[in-house]
C-alpha cells in the first residue's frame, strides 16, 4: 500500500535540524526546539508503528518511478520498530543533551548535527534500496563523525582517528559489495535482488559479494575480529553521544545484517557457520574484555559487543524461533546500552569520575536514582521477569532445536559474565563506603531542581521502556513474532514492493 | 580499454590497502582516496563500457535492442565520488588536527585513550 507517511520520521528530523540552523548560537532555543522535533519525531513513528502492526505494510516511490527502477521507501514491522525505539531514544537524548552538554559544544552546533545523525538512521531503517542504504550509512557516519570530535580534547581526536578510518573502510567494502551486486543482477532494489539473485548461475560470486557485505557490516556492527574501533573510541565523546552511539550505531550494522541476509544472500551452511563463529567469538571476546576494564564507560563498551554476539550467532541459526529471540533481544538491548551511556554520565555528575576505584556510596546518598540504576542493570543481566530473560528463551530454545551447544555454551557465558560484571558495578559504584573527598566532586547536588529533573528523567524514561518491555513482554513477542514471520517469509515484503 | 581499467583499478586497491597498512597519517589518507577511487572505477566498469551507444531509444523503436551503456553505474559513481570527496575533506581535517595536538605523524602515538583510566 502506498502512503507518504513513511518519510515523516526522515523530514522532521531534517526540518528540525535546518530550523535549528537558523538560530545559530542561541543555546536556549537550540535545546528548546531539539525536544519538540524529538518529541514530533516520536509521535510519528508512534502511528506510523501502530498502522503497519495492524496493517499491511506500506512503501513509497520516490518521485513516482515504479519500484524496481526508482528508490523505493518501505515500511515493514522490523523497519518501523527500529524507527520507533530510535525516536525513542531520540527524546532521551535530547533532554539529557540540554544540561549533559556543555554549552561550547552546543555553540558549535551539536543540536543540528545530533538531528542530521537520526535522519539518517531513520532513512536507513525505511529504504528498499540497497545504493539508498549505502547514502544513508553515509549520512550517519559523517554526523557522528562530527558528533565525536566536538569538543576536540586529544583523547577524543584520538579515538576519531580509529573510528574514522575503519568507518570509511567499511563503507569502501559495502560500497563494493554493491558494486558486484548490480553487476551480476542489475538492479539495486533489495527487493527486486531477492528475485533476481536465484537466477546468478555462478553461486560462488553470490558467496563472494556476500563477504564483502559480512565484513563492511561486520566493521559497522564491530563484530568479532573487527571491533577494536568500538572500545578505543566510545568512552572519549560526551555521554549523551556515547547514548546514541551505543544504542543505534551499531544497530544499524546488524539491521543491513538482518535484511541483506534474510532477503538477499539465503545463508548456506557455510555462511551459518561463518556467522556462528562470528557470533561466538563476539560474545567471549566482548564479555572477557568488559571484565578487566575499570572504568564504567569502557565496561559498557565492551559488553555491547558481547551482546551483538548473541544477535548475530541467532541469525546464524536461522530458524524462526531464533528470529524472534534476536528481534526481541534487539528491542530490549537498544534502549538499555542507550541509558547505560546515560547511567555512567549522572554517575560522572554525582561523583567527578567513571573510574571503579573512585566511585561508592551511591545507594546511600541517592536511593532513589541507584534504585532506578538498579532496574536498567537487572534487566541487562536478564534476571526474570525484567526484558533481558524473556528473548534468551528463545535463543535457547532455538539452540536446542538446531542442537547447536556451541551458541548455547556462548550465551551462558556472555549471559554469567554479565552478571558477575552488574554485580560488580553494583558493589562498586552504589555499596562501597564512598571516598572522603565525594562531596568535594558532587556537581549534582548543587544543581538547581530543574537541571536536576532534566538530567534525571531521560534515564527514569528509558528505565520506564525497559520496565514495560520486561513486564509487557506478551505484546513485545507479538511484534518479533510477526517480524520473524516476515524475516522467515519475506513474500509480503517482495509483493508489497514490487506491486504492479 | 576494459582491460586497461581493470589493471588500474586493481593497482589502486592494492595500493589503497598497502598504504592503509602503514603507520604514517598522510599515507593512511593516500590510502583511503586510492582505495575509494578503485571502487570508484569498479563501478564505472560494471556498466558496458562501449562507444557510441547511448542507453537512447531510437524514434521507431518501442526498447533497446542494442548493446547499450548502462547509465546507472555513472550516477552512481557521482554520487560516490561527492561522498568521498566530504568524507576526504574531513579527514584531512581531522588528521591535521591530530598533527597539531600530538606532533607527530606516527600512527602508533595515538594511544591516550587506551592509557586514560584503564
Amino acid at each position: 500500500m502506498i502512503s507518504h507517511i513513511i518519510i515523516a520520521p526522515v523530514l522532521v528530523h531534517l526540518f528540525t535540524a535546518i530550523v535549528l540552523l537558523a538560530f545559530w548560537e542561541k543555546i536556549l532555543a537550540h535545546r528548546i526546539i531539539s525536544i519538540v522535533g524529538s518529541l514530533l519525531g516520536l509521535i510519528i513513528s508512534v502511528r506510523l508503528f501502530t498502522r503497519v502492526l495492524n496493517g499491511p505494510i506500506l512503501t513509497m516511490n520516490a518521485a513516482n518511478w515504479d519500484a524496481p527502477f526508482g528508490i523505493v521507501f518501505v515500511g515493514d514491522l522490523m523497519s518501523t520498530t527500529f524507527v520507533l525505539l530510535t525516536s525513542i531514544v531520540a527524546l532521551a537524548v535530547s533532554i539529557y543533551s540540554a544540561t549533559g552538554v556543555s554549552k561550547g559544544r552546543i555553540r558549535y552546533g551539536y543540536f543540528p548535527i545530533f538531528h542530521f545523525l537520526i535522519l539518517g538512521l531513520n532513512g536507513a531503517f525505511l529504504t528498499g534500496d540497497i545504493f539508498n542504504l549505502y547514502v544513508w550509512f553515509e549520512v550517519i557516519i559523517i554526523s557522528s563523525f562530527v558528533l565525536l570530535t566536538i569538543g576536540g580534547r586529544k583523547p577524543q581526536l584520538e579515538g576519531a582517528v580509529k573510528y574514522m578510518t575503519l568507518n570509511i573502510l567499511a563503507s569502501t567494502f559495502f560500497l563494493t559489495g554493491i558494486a558486484i551486486l548490480y553487476g551480476i543482477t542489475g538492479t539495486l532494489n533489495i527487493a527486486d535482488l531477492s528475485q533476481k539473485i536465484l537466477l546468478v548461475e555462478k553461486r560462488a560470486i553470490v558467496n563472494m559479494t556476500a563477504m564483502f557485505f559480512v565484513i563492511g557490516f561486520g566493521i559497522k556492527s564491530a563484530l568479532f575480529p573487527l571491533y577494536f574501533w568500538l572500545p578505543s573510541s566510545y568512552h572519549t565523546p560526551p555521554s549523551a553521544v556515547a547514548a546514541v552511539f551505543g544504542g543505534l550505531l551499531t544497530k544499524v550494522g546488524i539491521y543491513g545484517f538482518l535484511r541483506v541476509f534474510t532477503l538477499i544472500f539465503i545463508p548456506d551452511d557455510f555462511i551459518q557457520l561463518l556467522l556462528m563463529g562470528i557470533g561466538v567469538m563476539t560474545i567471549i571476546t566482548g564479555s572477557f574484555g568488559a571484565v578487566i576494564k575499570n572504568n564504567l564507560r569502557r565496561i559498557f563498551s565492551y559488553l555491547i559487543l558481547c551482546h551483538l554476539g548473541f544477535v548475530i550467532g541467532g541469525l546464524a541459526l536461522f530458524t524462526e524461533i531464533a528470529f524472534i529471540g534476536l528481534i526481541f533481544y534487539l528491542i530490549h538491548d537498544i534502549i538499555i546500552k542507550s541509558n547505560l551511556f546515560l547511567m555512567a554520565g549522572l554517575i560522572r555528575q554525582l561523583r567527578g569520575s567513571m573510574d571503579l576505584s573512585r566511585l561508592g556510596g551511591i545507594y546511600g546518598q541517592y536511593p532513589k536514582i541507584s534504585l532506578m540504576m538498579a532496574v536498567v542493570l537487572f534487566s541487562l543481566a536478564g534476571i526474570p521477569p525484567l526484558s533481558g530473560f524473556w528473548p534468551k528463551i528463545y535463543l535457547f530454545d532455538a539452540g536446542y532445536q538446531s542442537s547447536n551447544y556451541f551458541f548455547i555454551c556462548g550465551i551462558i557465558i556472555g549471559s554469567f559474565i554479565t552478571l558477575y560484571l552488574m554485580a560488580k558495578i553494583w558493589s562498586e559504584v552504589f555499596w562501597k563506603d564512598p571516598k572522603e573527598e565525594a562531596n568535594s566532586l558532587d556537581h549534582f547536588a548543587p544543581m538547581p531542581l530543574f537541571r536536576k529533573a532534566l538530567l534525571v528523567f531521560p534515564i527514569a524514561f528509558l528505565a520506564g521502556v525497559t520496565l514495560m518491555i520486561g513486564l509487557n513482554a506478551e505484546f513485545i513477542i507479538q511484534v518479533a513474532s510477526k517480524i520473524a514471520g516476515e524475516m522467515a517469509d519475506p513474500t509480503p515484503y517482495i509483493e508489497a514492493v514490487l506491486v504492479k | 580499454m576494459e582491460l586497461l581499467l581493470v589493471i588500474t583499478m586493481g593497482c589502486l586497491y592494492a595500493a589503497g590497502v598497502y598504504l592503509i597498512l602503514k603507520r604514517s597519517m598522510v599515507r593512511l589518507l593516500l590510502g583511503i582516496i586510492l582505495l575509494g577511487n578503485g571502487t570508484n572505477i569498479l563501478i564505472f566498469l560494471l556498466g558496458n563500457i562501449v562507444k557510441g551507444h547511448p542507453p537512447v531509444i531510437a524514434g521507431e523503436l518501442q526498447s533497446l535492442t542494442d548493446v547499450y551503456s548502462d547509465p546507472i553505474p555513472q550516477a552512481l559513481i557521482l554520487t560516490a565520488i561527492v561522498i568521498s570527496f566530504g568524507l576526504t575533506s574531513f579527514a584531512i581535517v581531522l588528521l591535521k588536527r591530530v598533527y597539531a595536538i600530538i606532533q607527530t605523524d606516527d600512527l602508533d602515538n595515538l594511544n591516550t585513550p587506551e592509557e586514560e583510566d584503564i
